[in-house]
């Protein structure tokens, strides 16, 4: 640049040259990272995962059952296999809990003597409805959507259920999540 | 010997950067800084290479994969060829480094180091505790095991309470929907490269800032710090009664970083490397997640803190302590730096070392989580059977049964949720018990559905046998007033 005051014609070509450069690099470069965020408006997100048949879960009892997530990348290995809690009420009606404790996600166990879910981590314990009994939830369990289907019991499936309240975002997009 | 002068020469000739570094390390000191409460620094950066050297290390076998991480850490555990050791001196290093790094700041805060002319030393080593904590976390997660896939979980439990923000800080943090693959390898990213990266700049910032502005001199009482005169006292200091770093004051700090190093090895080759534990499957649910040593306490907190107030707490909480170590030395930036004439600043460091200590005990042993298999794997003491009713007996299997053993201890077994029961009868009568097992409350569930009338009344007469011989049982004093009229 000359010694002149004003920038010169030259400079302010510079600067506006890497300006539009830097845009066509930000641009991609925040699609990329945010794009876990964006996910979930591609389709396959969330599917309907059976479970099995419906005569694995028999009337009057809570039993454990594990499922592959609807989206697996080459690298999820046995983190894509989730579990949850399949609560058969009388023979017609489910109740399908995520594993994950409404405090902090831990995975909680039922005990069929005492009719309840225990929480390892912080001493969460719930109902067999999964309402909350003790502890530090403040809430009950994650309670997903399910249907049956030719005998076989589905859960909808796709994201880990988290405490936090639906924020703005959430609320703007199209379907609940499947787990709340 | 001339040949390698000549080539030195031949090199400075065109660096020069001889003379510098010359005079940096031969820069004045005052003499009483060489002391061996002024080698914690040093011995962080020496850990830090540590760091970065056994990082490379595993980064050469590690596979930021979630369905191979695991697999590697075996492999680097029990095939190859010192392996495990490299795992452990990285593991050790990290606790090292954290724990010398507090104690640098715990030194720095009680000799008033913050005080002006230092303050952007001290706020640039808030934020490399803040980097340090965070390499120590992801690092935790590269450890790819039932504890890191689980606090992985409580990670995002917790983001996920921002308000608003919450569900999409969730994805951005695991990478999409759900902690797999996509969460491994951004944390890998987090852990290798952006996180060492800002250290290794900031950690230059802040030697830079203890080179332009001289090692803090040590603090006596009286000696005020005023903005007005400090720096030219300080110069003053020096000038009479300094010593060249170098050697004056550079060999304790040598010698305390090669007892360090040892320390780590020996860590590492008597207790080994941390784990992996368990395999991160999440349909394996018999875990008791638990994070590491430095996370204990804040385990711990999240235990205590009242629901309704768990989620402000998390999230003011960490902004509020940063806001208070930053502004710091702008509250205090003056005045006397001697420990002995700051009663306060010794006091608030004995709480937050009393509260973190505590805080980390208790998460070492968990008291509040339910133990999980109490119920089958430990038995009613003999004590509490002999010479008991049918009746009693009957009740004691329903505690077994029911799972009451899992947080109620009898003679010191069994879980610590609820209170101990040795001594349950001498504080609750038949009625209260029976109120206490059927509705619940004061953090108890209600069993009243998964009991039968004659399971409580066994379990009741049970647990009213639970009394020291000599003790006398609980009494409704106002029901025995009714039922025997006074003679």
């Amino acid at each position: 640049m000359s010694s002149s005051e004003r920038p010169s014609r030259r400079g302010i070509f510079g600067v506006l040259l890497n300006a539009v450069a830097g845009v066509m690099l930000a641009v991609p470069i925040l699609r990329y990272l945010f794009s876990p965020v964006a996910r979930d408006r591609k389709p396959g997100y969330r599917a309907w995962v059976s479970l099995g048949s419906v005569e694995q879960f028999p009337a009057g009892q809570t039993r454990f059952a594990t499922y592959r997530n609807p989206v697996v990348t080459p690298s999820d290995g046995d983190t894509a296999s989730i579990a949850c809690w399949v609560r058969n009420i009388d023979g017609k009606q489910f109740q399908i809990f995520a594993i994950n404790c409404a405090h902090l996600g831990c995975p909680v166990r039922w005990f069929p003597q005492s009719n309840l879910f225990m929480c390892p981590c912080h001493g969460g314990a719930y109902y067999a409805d999964g309402s909350r009994a003790s502890g530090p939830p403040e809430r009950g369990l994650f309670e997903c959507r399910y249907k049956v289907d030719g005998g076989n019991l589905f859960i909808e499936a796709g994201d880990m259920p988290t405490p936090g309240a639906p924020g703005a975002l959430a609320s703007l997009s199209v379907r609940r999540p499947p787990c709340a | 010997m001339r040949l390698m002068g000549k080539v030195g020469r031949w090199f400075d000739d065109r660096l020069q950067l001889g003379r510098p570094v010359m005079q940096t390390m031969a820069h004045p000191v005052p003499r009483q800084t060489a002391s061996w409460f002024y080698v914690f620094g040093s011995a962080a950066l020496t850990v830090f290479g540590l760091q970065v050297v056994t990082g490379i290390l595993l980064a050469i076998l590690y596979v930021p994969s979630a369905g191979e991480a695991w697999n590697i850490l075996q492999v680097l555990n029990h095939q190859v060829p010192a392996g495990w050791f490299i795992r452990a001196l990285h593991g050790w290093g990290s606790n090292f480094m954290l724990a010398i790094v507090l104690i640098h700041m715990v030194q720095v805060f009680l000799f008033g180091a913050y005080k002006f002319p230092r303050e952007l030393t001290w706020i640039v080593g808030v934020l490399l505790l803040l980097m340090t904590l965070g390499m120590a976390f992801t690092g935790q997660v590269l450890r790819f095991d039932q504890d890191a896939y689980w606090g992985l979980g409580i990670g995002a439990s917790i983001a996920s309470r921002v308000p608003l923000l919450g569900p999409a800080l969730v994805n951005l943090l695991l990478g999409g929907p759900i902690i797999a693959g996509a969460t491994l390898s951004r944390f890998f990213a987090l852990h290798v490269f952006v996180i060492p990266g800002l250290l290794i700049a900031f950690v230059g910032l802040h030697l830079l800032l203890v080179l332009k502005l001289g090692i803090n001199e040590w603090p006596m009482p009286g000696r005020i710090v005023r903005r007005a005169t400090y720096l030219e006292e300080y110069h003053e200091l020096t000038r009479r009664d300094g010593i060249p770093f170098v050697p004056g004051a550079v060999w304790k700090d040598v010698i305390f970083s090669g007892f360090v190093l040892l320390s780590i090895v020996a860590c590492a080759v008597v207790l080994g490397p941390f784990g992996p534990g368990g395999q991160p499957d999440p349909t394996i649910i018999q875990t008791a997640p638990h994070p590491d040593y430095f996370f204990l306490w804040l385990y711990a907190l999240l235990s205590f803190l009242p629901p309704a107030a768990e989620t402000p707490i998390l999230l003011i909480g960490p902004a509020v302590g940063l806001a208070v170590l930053i502004a710091l030395p702008f509250l205090a930036g003056e005045g006397e730096k001697s420990w002995k004439r700051r009663p306060i600043a010794v006091l608030t460091l004995l709480l937050a070392a009393v509260a973190l200590g505590t805080l980390t005990h208790l998460g070492g042993y968990t008291p509040w989580s339910p133990v999980m298999d109490a119920w089958s794997g430990e038995p009613i003491p003999q004590q509490y059977l002999k010479g008991r009713t049918a009746l009693e007996r009957h009740g004691a299997l329903v505690f077994q049964l029911k799972q009451c053993h899992n947080c109620h201890s009898l003679d010191g077994r069994g879980g610590e949720r609820g209170p101990a029961l040795d001594r349950v009868a001498v504080g609750l009568t038949q009625d209260q018990l029976i109120r206490q097992v059927v509705q619940g409350g004061g953090n108890m569930p209600a069993y009243g559905k998964n009991l039968s009338p004659a399971e409580t009344t066994a379990l009741v007469a049970f647990l009213e046998t639970l009394r020291p011989a000599g003790q006398a049982p609980a009494r409704n004093a106002s029901q025995a007033t009714i039922l025997e009229p006074p003679p």
